[in-house]
């Protein structure tokens, strides 16, 4: 650990805060209506867009038809998605000829994307022509992101109305965070990561000569050892940059490469670097305040921020911490920082991101489901794995996936507040509204549903034969490379413990159920809660009621968090990254 | 609901071709005229050929080169259509049989020096084209005794080669391999 690696970290965290208000407020005017500066230029393109597809912008949807709307859309696109890679031999933008995508990892692909976890089975650099990229995953990132933010606006709507039946109309929502929210802004950071040397092209792979050419012994498939000498690297390209931004800002994750934010032609430089974490923030930050806001209570909106940043906080400090220590079985080496090297556990990690750069990355890649990654998990020391895999069991509601870590946390705020409630013995309040019997069982719907899928996935993975046939790590990290992945899946954050051998038929149709029922049982029952407080009336507040604007309250809502998520998952990670960290200090070997 | 799967159609094509097909194609059009050398990768051309890109690491294995990391992209490592990290946990034998073997090899190269952690490690992309500078020092009385340079001037070169943090502060310092080997043969040529 150095001062420049704190302070580095606690720098993102000012600027987060910095940039909170301000996105907050252009949210919240983008979908009340208001006017922002970006209206000349987009106006005129939103009413072409309504025209083309048909939407009257003067309709309000009730909770029902808003679910179902998002529901087709998400089922209409996923199919369009499965489509493209099943026929991108045939489509152009295809240089190196790839060959169409097999059916259950187009399957595994399109539910990946449209459910915002951009899970990835497959090398993009192998497998994706360019076409797919953007016209299919690149795309997925756009309209997945636009969908969680619709979707959070409709459930902040719910809490600020009163006596109403409506809660907005999905397609005005997904056209606006489409125009005014995600586009702009794109087009202008894409190309500030392409002056850094993030590459944007439609070139076929470029082949260069090796400085010192390699010869290797390679076993074939046969068994046999041959020789085998390389002289050439073949280098691809893409049109990379223009993916990268929304992979980060709308916190989706899927690299256009293998190695995704670790490879130098997605993320060049430590500035680069240190952008796409910003971005990953910004917007489920911002729309802490959009809460705020729109409920008319800012102070909520703060509490609720700081809750979440409580939540970073420890988790970026346990993470670096564990990393900067290094790895204890390693002999010999040097791993210590100093003024010439950064030290600490460096598998898995890049020389320009360090030690400290790995770490918050990590961290907030998992506190939201953005799952992109510039260091490898699987390589991660125990604990300092154990803290990606545990923000992703908090249900991604440290700041969360875009719209998605903000509905995720109104499901823990409503959990706050009926146990402030039930300790005091009153009817629990939510900005003056009666929190009643059916949003609490709306809302442990939910927490129950995602505890569920992981563990009954987990359990099956690890018993039977195809599921262990994914474990590449032996010993208690096995466990973990399983409970990695399909908790990953089911919180819709993409990141793995990619060592394991996950293109199978096994996972690649598993965890499309995983991703799928993480994302749309966690939304349904959300919108069922704002359809149903967007009916109530407001009560007036009295001394009985539990302010939600305090820091006693955030205090709470980061203790229900944790508790609901530590007596769900600890006797799961006690038996992987847990286990794992008290036999490498040990000195046990697998 | 017939409307609205109506609208679900319509709305998935319009927008895959404003985002998915007109959005990509802008900013290329634009990278390409305002960073056309950045957009195409940072391809390093020497004596009519191509060498490689001044952001993705090689391969070096001869004595006279600084070496690379370790890595787990392809069989000789740094195969740019293979990119990812060895995704071995802190506790696989495979793992530290691997760092021992290195550490041992390196050991025998320069036995009075600690080994940079870095220098027995793969990087999470298998094509870091940077070592630490920490690393680059190890390797200088090899690379110096080979080449048969003054260390001194070695490590002056090695010193122009190292970029220090961003802004003083981003980011870790480093030594770009590619480009210090490609200056060294300039230079100082292997006779």
């Amino acid at each position: 650990m150095t001062a420049n690696g704190w302070f580095q970290i606690g720098l993102f965290l000012l600027i987060i805060f910095a940039l909170t208000k301000p996105m907050g407020v252009f949210m919240a005017r983008v979908f009340d209506g208001g006017k922002t500066f970006l209206d000349p230029m987009l106006r005129p393109l939103e009413r072409l867009l309504y025209r083309v597809t048909g939407v009257d912008d003067t309709r309000e949807m009730r909770w029902t038809e808003y679910a179902i709307a998002m529901l087709l859309f998400s089922g209409v696109s996923m199919v369009v998605l499965y489509l493209i890679q099943r026929f991108q031999a045939w489509l152009p933008w295809n240089p190196q000829h790839w060959t169409n995508v097999a059916p259950d990892l187009a399957f595994n692909t399109a539910a990946s994307f449209t459910t915002n976890t951009n899970w990835q089975a497959y090398s993009g650099e192998t497998t994706m022509s360019y076409f797919t990229q953007m016209a299919g995953l690149a795309y997925h990132n756009f309209m997945s992101a636009a969908t969680g933010i619709a979707l959070a606006i409709a459930v902040i709507r719910g809490i600020a109305r009163r006596e109403k039946e409506t809660l907005g109309n999905f397609w005005v929502d997904l056209t606006r965070a489409i125009l005014w929210v995600l586009l702009p802004a794109c087009i202008v950071i894409a190309l500030f990561f392409v002056s850094q040397g993030m590459i944007q092209n439609f070139k076929p792979y470029v082949t260069t000569q090796l400085l010192d050419p390699q010869t290797v012994q390679v076993t074939g498939a046969d068994g046999k050892t041959t020789q085998q000498r390389i002289t050439e690297q073949l280098i691809p390209q893409g049109p990379v940059a223009s993916q990268e931004v929304i992979k980060m800002f709308g916190t989706n994750g899927g690299g256009f490469f293998n190695a995704n934010s670790a490879h130098p032609y997605e993320n060049p430089n430590p500035l680069t670097n240190f952008i796409q974490i910003i971005l990953i923030f910004a917007i489920p930050a911002g729309l802490t305040y959009t809460l705020g806001r729109m409920t008319g209570s800012q102070k909520h909106g703060w509490a609720v921020w700081s809750a979440m940043a409580a939540l970073f906080v420890a988790g970026v400090i346990c993470a670096y911490t564990a990393e900067s220590r290094g790895n204890p079985l390693l002999h010999g080496t040097d791993q210590k920082v100093s003024a010439t090297q950064p030290g600490g556990n460096m598998e898995g990690k890049e020389v320009r991101f360090g030690i400290a750069n790995s770490a918050l990355f990590a961290t907030v890649t998992t506190d939201a489901s953005c799952g992109a990654v510039n260091g490898m998990h699987d390589s991660f020391t125990p604990l300092g794995g154990m803290i990606p895999l545990i923000n992703m069991m908090l249900g991604e509601v440290v700041f969360g996936g875009v719209g998605a870590g903000l509905y995720g946390v109104l499901v823990m705020v409503i959990l706050a507040v009926f146990i402030a409630g039930l300790m005091v013995g009153r009817t629990p309040e939510y900005l003056g509204k009666k929190i009643e019997a059916y949003d609490v069982k709306m809302a442990m719907l939910s927490v129950l549903i995602f505890s569920l899928i992981i563990l009954i996935f987990t359990a099956i993975g690890v018993v039977t034969s195809y599921g262990k046939a994914g474990i590449s790590n032996p010993g208690p990290h096995g466990l973990s490379q399983i409970l990695y992945a399909y908790t990953s899946g089911a919180a819709n954050n993409g990141s793995a413990f990619g060592g394991g051998n996950w293109n199978s038929l096994w996972y690649n149709v598993t965890m499309s159920f995983d991703m799928l029922l993480g994302r749309f049982f966690m939304v349904i029952p959300v919108l069922a809660i704002a359809g149903s407080l967007a009916r109530k009336k407001i009560v007036p507040e009295s001394a009985g009621t539990f302010p939600v604007t305090t820091p006693l309250f955030s205090a709470l809502l980061v203790s229900v968090v944790l508790i609901v998520s530590a007596l769900t998952f600890f006797p799961a990670l006690s038996l992987g990254p847990i286990l794992e960290h008290l036999l490498m200090n040990a000195g046990k070997v697998f | 609901m017939k409307r609205n799967l109506l609208i679900s159609i319509w709305m998935t094509l319009a927008t895959t071709v404003l985002l998915g097909i007109v959005y990509p194609l802008v900013v290329t059009g634009l990278a390409q005229v305002l960073y056309p050398r950045r957009a195409n990768g940072e391809l390093i051309e020497s004596r009519g050929k191509l060498v490689g890109s001044r952001l993705i690491g090689q391969p070096f294995t001869s004595p006279g080169y600084f070496h690379s990391r370790p890595s787990a992209a392809g069989p000789a490592g740094y195969d740019p259509t293979q990119s990812g990290g060895s995704n071995l946990a802190p506790t696989n034998k495979a793992l530290l049989d691997r760092v021992s073997a290195s550490v041992q090899t390196l050991h025998a190269e320069n036995p009075n020096a600690p080994i940079p952690i870095d220098l027995v490690t793969a990087s999470a992309s298998g094509l870091d084209p940077d070592i630490s500078p920490a690393a680059a020092e190890f390797q200088i009385p090899r690379v110096a005794k080979e080449r048969k340079m003054n260390q001194d001037d070695l490590r002056a070169l090695v010193q122009q080669h190292t970029e220090q943090r961003q802004f003083g502060f981003l980011g870790e310092p480093r030594v770009n391999v590619l480009g210090l080997n490609l200056e060294l043969d300039q230079i100082h040529a292997i006779q």
